[in-house]
């Protein structure tokens, strides 16, 4: 029973640092169901990064002026650095990138739902930098306390550029919204269509939430989804205001004994609905992930085939 | 002195070498999340990001000449498949990763001799733009070389698509290599490159890259040109007609 009584008092040490604010770091000692959450949910964040490379991506050939072909490209291109780093922070748990991609591709491991709904128009990027990267943002700043040192750094690094991609993002509706008026139609469809999904991002109301009550005992989540629900939508507000479009939620109103908005109901039927498969894009997604890593793979093989045979010559002439 | 004529040249010189950079850029970052891991999507939007760049530092200096109310955007999005002036070789599809990484070596070599003549311009503002994008031009050479290495002494699969590329690729280069009037009189003024005084140079430096990856260099016995006249290839038109929808579908919008 000495087993059961160490192992307790590992745990009961480990929450200790945790409490505490230290850090936990990759050869530090962890319960296995710690490690298994992080891996899941910097998985799933590194997954998210990387297909919703895909939505935008679909504009970066038809930007509409070369400034904003540029500033879109290397948008694009800093969610693949996302997409890096957090791979990297989840190899640091044991487990290796091409895992992680086979769990992907295979439906095992999750990427955000968001990325399910289609580009349509080119107000869809702007919606998609201002909405979807700014509820990013409010999720990965809080996760910059996270408990596991090398996510948390993560955090801080692509925190540095989110709020690069919302401002690019709110650009764009700025200039739609101030342009003709098929312009600042296509700000509102936009507007409209991603709001709600916006908010989803945040996960279910805190009451339904599978991981919540762990999570937050362990630091991995630092605020609830509701909070940081209401800090997003606290925010959008005045920034819908001042593009001059009508806000898609007609419930929206100042609760002055909250200091927060309310708001009206969430269609979680439709979040369910699309996470379940029945959005645009889910299997479109990872189709298009499944081609480009297969149309690769004769690549990676000759990359290890190259750096075999570049071994083998350095064993032969040792100068 | 530069009078009206010269102005006029260096004018489509300008276009013609931000045609160049524009249509390059726009097929490279066709490459991003479709490269065979994600440090290459990020390696191609570099690449493409720098090209894009240069289109746009040549298109703004062509305005800057103009003088007539055309900015950076009415030569990217408003010209046609006749007007555009960029060499065949940048508007090809981008095939598989061994062919753009056969053109991006044959672009590059290229660039080197290119940027160095035009960095001697007696135009200020086009040796401005040579000198900052010769480094970049040195990056992308280092990661063009290589991957070409990798790929022709990589596997058997590897070098036949690699050799493929090089084969399907090699009658698009003479092109590079020829000077119409108009670059000639420029050349004349010390103002644009010569660009038949490089060939002897880009051949020797591919031959060696080539021959290192145990690649075969081809033969010269087909040659397609006609890119400085407007005379393309299929894939230009789709290229644009792309790259210009919704910069046409809204005639007079800002962005
Ligand atoms: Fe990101
Ligand atoms: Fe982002």
């Amino acid at each position: 029973m000495g087993g059961n009584s160490d192992q307790a008092e590992l745990e009961r040490q480990f929450q200790q640092r945790i409490d505490d604010d230290i850090k936990i770091e990759p050869k530090d000692w962890m319960p296995d169901a710690y490690r298994e959450n992080l891996i899941r949910q910097i998985s799933q964040h590194a997954h998210s990064e990387v297909i919703g490379m895909q939505p935008e991506g679909n504009y970066i050939t038809r930007a509409p002026s070369l400034r904003r072909k540029l500033i879109l490209l290397s948008k694009v291109q800093d969610e693949a650095g996302h997409g890096l780093y957090l791979y990297s922070a989840s190899e640091t748990l044991g487990i290796s990138r091409l895992e992680l991609i086979e769990a992907l591709q295979s439906g095992a491991a999750k990427y955000a739902s968001i990325f399910n709904y289609p580009t349509q128009t080119w107000g869809d990027v702007g919606a998609i930098g201002w909405l979807v990267d700014g509820a990013a943002i409010c999720n990965q700043v809080s996760l910059q306390r996270t408990s596991y040192g090398p996510y948390a750094r993560g955090m801080i690094r692509i925190c540095k550029e989110e709020s690069f991609h919302q401002r690019q993002g709110y650009e764009i509706m700025l200039a739609l919204a101030r342009g003709s008026d098929e312009q600042r139609q296509m700000a509102q469809d936009s507007l409209n269509r991603f709001y709600w999904p916006a908010l989803m991002m945040f996960g279910p109301h805190d009451g339904e939430s599978a991981h919540s009550a762990q999570s937050m005992r362990w630091k991995i989540k630092r605020e609830t989804n509701d909070a940081l629900r209401q800090k997003f939508i606290d925010q959008t507000v005045p920034q819908i205001e001042f593009l001059g479009l009508d806000h898609p939620d007609r419930d929206i109103s100042w609760n002055e004994s909250r200091g927060h908005y309310d708001h009206g109901e969430i269609d979680w039927h439709e979040f369910y609905s699309v996470i379940n498969g029945n959005g645009h894009c889910n299997r479109q997604r990872l189709q298009h992930h499944i081609r480009a890593h297969q149309e690769g793979e004769w690549v990676r093989d000759a990359l290890a085939a190259y750096q075999e045979k570049q071994r083998q010559r350095d064993c032969q002439d040792p100068d | 002195m530069i009078d009206r004529q010269d102005s006029d040249d260096i004018l489509a010189y300008a276009v013609r070498l931000g045609d160049d950079a524009l249509v390059l850029g726009q097929r490279i970052s066709e490459w991003v999340s479709n490269g065979p891991f994600l440090e290459e999507d990020i390696a191609y939007a570099n690449v493409a990001l720098d090209f894009l760049g240069r289109a746009r530092m040549y298109y703004r200096y062509a305005a800057d000449l103009a003088r007539d109310g055309r900015d950076e955007d009415h030569f990217a999005y408003r010209r046609n498949e006749r007007e555009f002036t960029n060499l065949l070789i940048y508007e090809l599809p981008r095939g598989d990763f061994a062919f753009s990484q056969v053109r991006q070596l044959f672009v590059d070599l290229y660039n080197t001799g290119f940027l160095a003549g035009l960095g001697t311009s007696e135009d200020p503002q086009l040796a401005a733009i040579a000198a900052k994008t010769a480094k970049e031009t040195r990056y992308h050479l280092r990661r063009s070389r290589e991957w070409v290495l990798r790929l022709g002494d990589g596997t058997r699969e590897s070098h036949s698509r690699t050799q493929k590329a090089v084969n399907e690729l090699w009658g698009y280069t003479h092109e590079l290599f020829d000077v119409d009037p108009l670059e000639q009189r420029l050349a004349a003024r010390g103002v644009a490159v010569d660009n038949r005084m490089l060939r002897p140079a880009w051949y020797q430096a591919v031959s060696r890259v080539l021959d290192e990856a145990t690649l075969e260099i081809p033969g010269d016995d087909w040659a397609v040109r006609g890119g400085r006249d407007g005379y393309h290839t299929e894939s230009l038109g789709h290229l644009l007609t792309e790259l210009q929808y919704i910069h046409r579908c809204y005639p007079g919008c800002c962005w």
